[in-house]
């Protein structure tokens, strides 16, 4: 535990706010809320034996420390609580076995890409999720996205650069890698066509499945490896842009607030990082974004995945939604869709991440669009799961809207023609 | 006036006369507990929180080490429940002289004090928030008591074996007839109604206020009341007791005990045992010596502040002493070989360490007195509440909550106090006060100091006693000017904000001021 993030305990006044914006334990008896579980509980906790095991079915979602008016730092301690009682428990056992699993996600992407009709067949195979159920733990309902096939690294390799003046840095995270290329190779083509050079190192997985399952160790070794590929081009002031909120988060925020790493090379790679609407954003109020859109009549519930707020940018999405014509957004009012990120994936949870995104699943369904749009990849497949709406990133709405979708056949050729086949 | 008759009265409801009664009662004598208050609710319920291993006299003051030791390990098997067995490190910080760590290994070898010398780069990793510029660093068998456990498993002991109690019962005055102590007046504080008991011993445990008591039979004995302050911290900064290993001194001991940690303590002599005063300077010293031990003390949010006066008998009566070097060990005085009043004991000073081993004495006095040889057994009988042998451990409330954390509403969240435990406890005491229940519960001790628990706690005390509205806001009112005495010696940072929005709730929502009473 680091100290600071236990110190901040101190600072919680009891007035109950983050319990009542607390997806969880509204669903749950058995998570006593993050009030309890957090700055309460931490009181109780020495070096010694965990005695509170329900910190486990806090997601994570990290709502709570955005809303404490106090600047208690409660997910980060539940986070790290959580890593102390897996830590206690050891290695050997179904879930943690489990947790191992499904906290590699490059591990699995490596493993399912050149198998990929066979891995996803596998997926969708009721017998076999059935023991997988059983054997692993991984709820045979859950949302497990498909495999592409080919990976964006391999893309990237290939993909043409573009001599351009202005350069920024892609960080593309496992999802994008493995099961959405196809949402990396749009967002490369909006920044493209604001005249950026996007350079994108080779990257692994940023350790937050691990750091969630309370494997703090082994997620600071991926932090580590990634934000020394990421490091240089930091240190010359290049930009670093994320498509995916929490790995992004991960590299702003919690690597360092939950996993206490201090190295130089996160600290630069910190200050650089930005989610890519919030670039898109800060360029566009500097005069630099293109503006060029085409209608887009479409109507397009919006939600901004928890991990969001932890980036403190309000919802730039919306901001440049609006610069699309005839686009009209429906900002969903609901907090977490309950996935949060392994959490909703494992078979004692399924049923409680189900009912917490219950809420937003129906007023997704509620407004029969063609589309939903959000920012996370996990939450896009527990939305599409509990919805039947098909969800993508905001960025692929821009992409559309700037017309990237039906290029000349110069940018057709760039974009890649599987990116026509994959979209919605 | 009614009367009562027993063997042995015993005077003062501290850890000394809970363990007097209890002695008493288990050698089979009829026995009668008095206090003016509610048990523990003098020095032993304000003190610093330790079961000294004996490492800190040591050096200074060998038998009291001895003595120490002894004890500690006898309470380790008798009352586990009531002892969180954190250890404790004596450490050589910056401001000490490195030379006294060996005449410290030295001292505690030859009072047979279990010491180990450890290595700093595991004391820091053990306790990271320890200062880092330490330069040795010792292990004892230190650990933490809780007081109103001790005192409260040692009364319910004493009533098994057939024990009366009577709490808020002022002894005003000693029969002495014919050179014996035949028995004393006790009047019923909040009723004012008068009660005469017959004793044919009077024990006379009254901490610092045995002098007073003593007068009452006519016998001089001088107790120099020394006042200590201590402050609680929100949370455990420490899990190990922490001890500068230097001469004994003030401020130079953290003690993790249940939800915080307790620094302390300091030494005034004062006049009379009831102060209570803490002065600004007091809480600024103590915050510097923190300092010392834990870096960023002062920044960390302090919970309560208080201050309990020691009992320290003085045989020779000199005037102007340092209090701190009068021998820690206790005061046992036969009124009878010593003043030649017969049927009255004095039993002080000492620590609640030793609480047993001076109640053993008292009461082998006692039989003395009365002519009987009754072996004591309370080095061998466990306490009730510690009959399975396991010491207390700092998660105990969180994990008994842990299979449905949701399933029972919650009256103080910070010390997780639920209404079944509250109701049972409100039934048991047959109290108006919230306080007593508190001292029961910790009820309203944590972070909040009763902000969000205190009107709840007074809703089921009202309804629970079917109390009139009067008696009821009495009760939440004694209880908020029982926190405040605590909370404005240290009114900044953190505990200031807490204090301010609990003035809110209390003067802006309830408009306490106000209320009927
Ligand atoms: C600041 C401080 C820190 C300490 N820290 C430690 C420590 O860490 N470890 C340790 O072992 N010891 C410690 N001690 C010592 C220890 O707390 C005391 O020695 C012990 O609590 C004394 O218990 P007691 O029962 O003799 O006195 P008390 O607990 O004071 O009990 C005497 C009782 O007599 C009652 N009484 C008084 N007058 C009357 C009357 N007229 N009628 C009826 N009742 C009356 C009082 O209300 C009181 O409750 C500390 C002491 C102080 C002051
Ligand atoms: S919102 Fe912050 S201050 Fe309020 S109860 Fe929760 S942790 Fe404490």
């Amino acid at each position: 535990m680091t100290e600071a993030v236990r110190d901040s305990l101190d600072r919680c006044v009891k007035c109950t706010i983050c319990e009542s914006f607390r997806p969880f334990s509204k669903v749950t008896p058995l998570f006593p809320g993050p009030k309890y579980v957090g700055p309460q509980a931490e009181r109780y906790r020495d070096a010694g034996m965990s005695a509170d095991h329900s910190v486990d079915y806090c997601s994570g979602c990290g709502i709570c420390t955005q809303v404490c008016p106090q600047g208690v730092k409660i997910a980060e301690i539940n986070s790290q609580a959580r890593a102390a009682m897996w830590e206690e428990q050891g290695q050997i056992g179904q879930v943690q076995l489990r947790n191992q699993l499904i906290a590699r996600p490059s591990v699995i992407g490596k493993l399912g890409t050149p198998v990929a009709p066979l891995a996803n067949w596998a997926l969708g195979n009721r017998t076999l999720r059935g023991l997988a159920h059983n054997l692993i733990g991984i709820h045979r309902d859950a949302a497990m996205p498909k495999f592409a096939g080919r990976t964006f690294q391999r893309w990237a390799r290939r993909h043409a650069r573009r001599a351009a003046d202005k350069t920024v840095v892609y960080f593309h995270g496992c999802g994008t890698n493995y099961y959405e290329p196809a949402a990396g190779e749009m967002l490369v083509a909006v920044l493209e066509h604001n005249g950026f050079n996007v350079i994108i190192p080779p990257q692994d997985c940023c350790g937050l499945p691990l750091q969630s399952n309370g494997r703090f160790p082994a997620a600071r070794g991926y932090v580590r490896r990634l934000v020394a590929n990421l490091a240089p081009y930091a240190r010359e002031g290049i930009p670093i842009v994320a498509n995916s909120t929490s790995c992004g988060l991960m590299l702003k925020r919690e690597a360092h607030e939950i996993l206490g790493i201090e190295d130089e090379d996160l600290q630069v790679v910190s200050k650089q990082l930005f989610d890519v609407c919030e670039f898109l954003l800060f360029l566009h109020e500097k005069g630099e974004l293109r503006t060029d859109f085409q209608p887009l009549p479409l109507e397009v519930p919006y939600h901004a995945p928890c991990q969001q707020r932890g980036h403190g940018i309000g919802k730039p999405a919306l901001d440049l939604f609006a610069l699309v014509p005839e686009l009209r957004v429906i900002e969903l009012n609901i907090d977490c869709c309950g996935i949060a990120g392994t959490y909703g994936l494992k078979k004692e949870k399924y049923d409680i991440s189900m009912a917490v995104g219950e809420p937003l699943f129906r007023q997704i369904r509620e407004a029969k669009p063609e589309v939903a749009a959000c920012g996370s990849e996990t939450c896009r497949w527990q939305i599409e799961h509990g919805s039947g709406i098909h969800a993508v990133h905001p960025i692929e709405l821009l992409y559309r809207a700037y017309g990237l979708d039906s290029p000349s056949p110069a940018l057709r050729e760039r974009v890649g023609e599987r990116v026509e086949k994959e979209r919605l | 006036m009614s009367s009562l008759q027993t063997d042995v009265l015993v005077i003062g409801g501290g850890s000394t006369g809970s363990g007097v009664a209890r002695d008493a009662a288990m050698r089979g004598f009829s026995t009668l507990l008095v206090e003016r208050r509610d048990l523990a609710d003098g020095t032993t319920g304000r003190f610093h929180g330790l079961l000294h291993s004996g490492g800190r006299y040591a050096v200074k003051d060998p038998p009291a080490a001895i003595e120490c030791i002894k004890e500690n390990l006898i309470l380790r098997k008798v009352a586990p429940d009531c002892i969180e067995d954190t250890g404790g490190v004596f450490v050589v910080t910056p401001w000490d002289d490195p030379a006294f760590g060996d005449r410290f290994l030295a001292g505690c070898k030859n009072t047979g004090v279990p010491v180990h010398e450890v290595s700093v780069g595991d004391t820091l990793r053990r306790e990271p928030r320890l200062h880092p510029g330490i330069k040795r660093a010792f292990t004892v068998p230190d650990a933490a008591i809780d007081p109103w456990k001790l005192v409260w498993s040692n009364v319910r002991s004493a009533q098994e074996h057939g024990a009366r109690m009577l709490t808020y019962h002022r002894v005003l005055s000693l029969d002495v007839d014919g050179g014996k102590v035949m028995g004393a007046v006790l009047q019923d504080v909040r009723s004012g109604d008068e009660v005469r008991v017959r004793a044919e011993v009077v024990v006379n445990a009254a901490g610092a206020w045995a002098g007073q008591i003593a007068s009452m039979a006519g016998c001089e004995v001088q107790i120099l009341p020394g006042k200590g302050v201590m402050i609680a911290m929100n949370h455990r900064l420490v899990q190990t007791v922490l001890n500068r290993c230097k001469l004994p001194g003030d401020g130079d001991i953290i003690v993790p005990i249940r939800t915080t940690c307790v620094i302390g303590t300091t030494d005034v002599h004062v006049t009379d045992p009831d102060t209570s005063e803490i002065t600004k300077h007091e809480v600024d010293f103590m915050l510097d010596e923190g300092e010392k031990l834990v870096p960023g003390f002062r920044q960390a949010r302090a919970l309560h502040a208080w201050a309990g006066v020691r009992p320290l008998f003085q045989e020779t009566r000199a005037k102007d002493i340092e209090t701190r070097d009068v021998t820690r060990s206790h005061a046992l005085l036969d009124h009878k070989k010593r003043d030649g009043v017969g049927g009255f004991v004095t039993i002080t000073g000492g620590k609640t360490t030793t609480y047993r081993f001076m109640a053993e004495v008292a009461v082998d006095a006692v039989c003395e007195q009365l002519g009987v040889q009754r072996p004591c057994s309370t080095a061998k009988e466990r306490l009730p509440g510690s009959e399975r042998g396991a010491t207390y451990q700092l998660g105990a409330r969180l994990g008994a909550r842990e299979p449905l954390p949701q399933s029972e509403e919650i009256i103080c969240e910070c010390e997780l106090v639920t209404r079944s435990h509250l109701d049972a406890a409100i039934a048991r005491r047959e109290t108006d006060s919230i306080d007593d229940i508190r001292r029961l519960l910790r009820i309203g001790m944590g972070p909040c100091q009763g902000g969000f628990c205190i009107y709840r706690a007074t809703a089921l005390l009202h309804a629970d006693r079917h109390l009139d509205y009067a008696t009821a806001n009495h009760s939440l009112l004694d209880f908020l000017e029982e926190r405040w005495k605590g909370l404005h010696p240290i009114l900044y940072g953190d505990q200031l904000r807490q204090t301010r929005l609990d003035d809110w709730i209390f003067q802006g929502l309830f408009d306490v001021r106000h209320l009927p009473r």
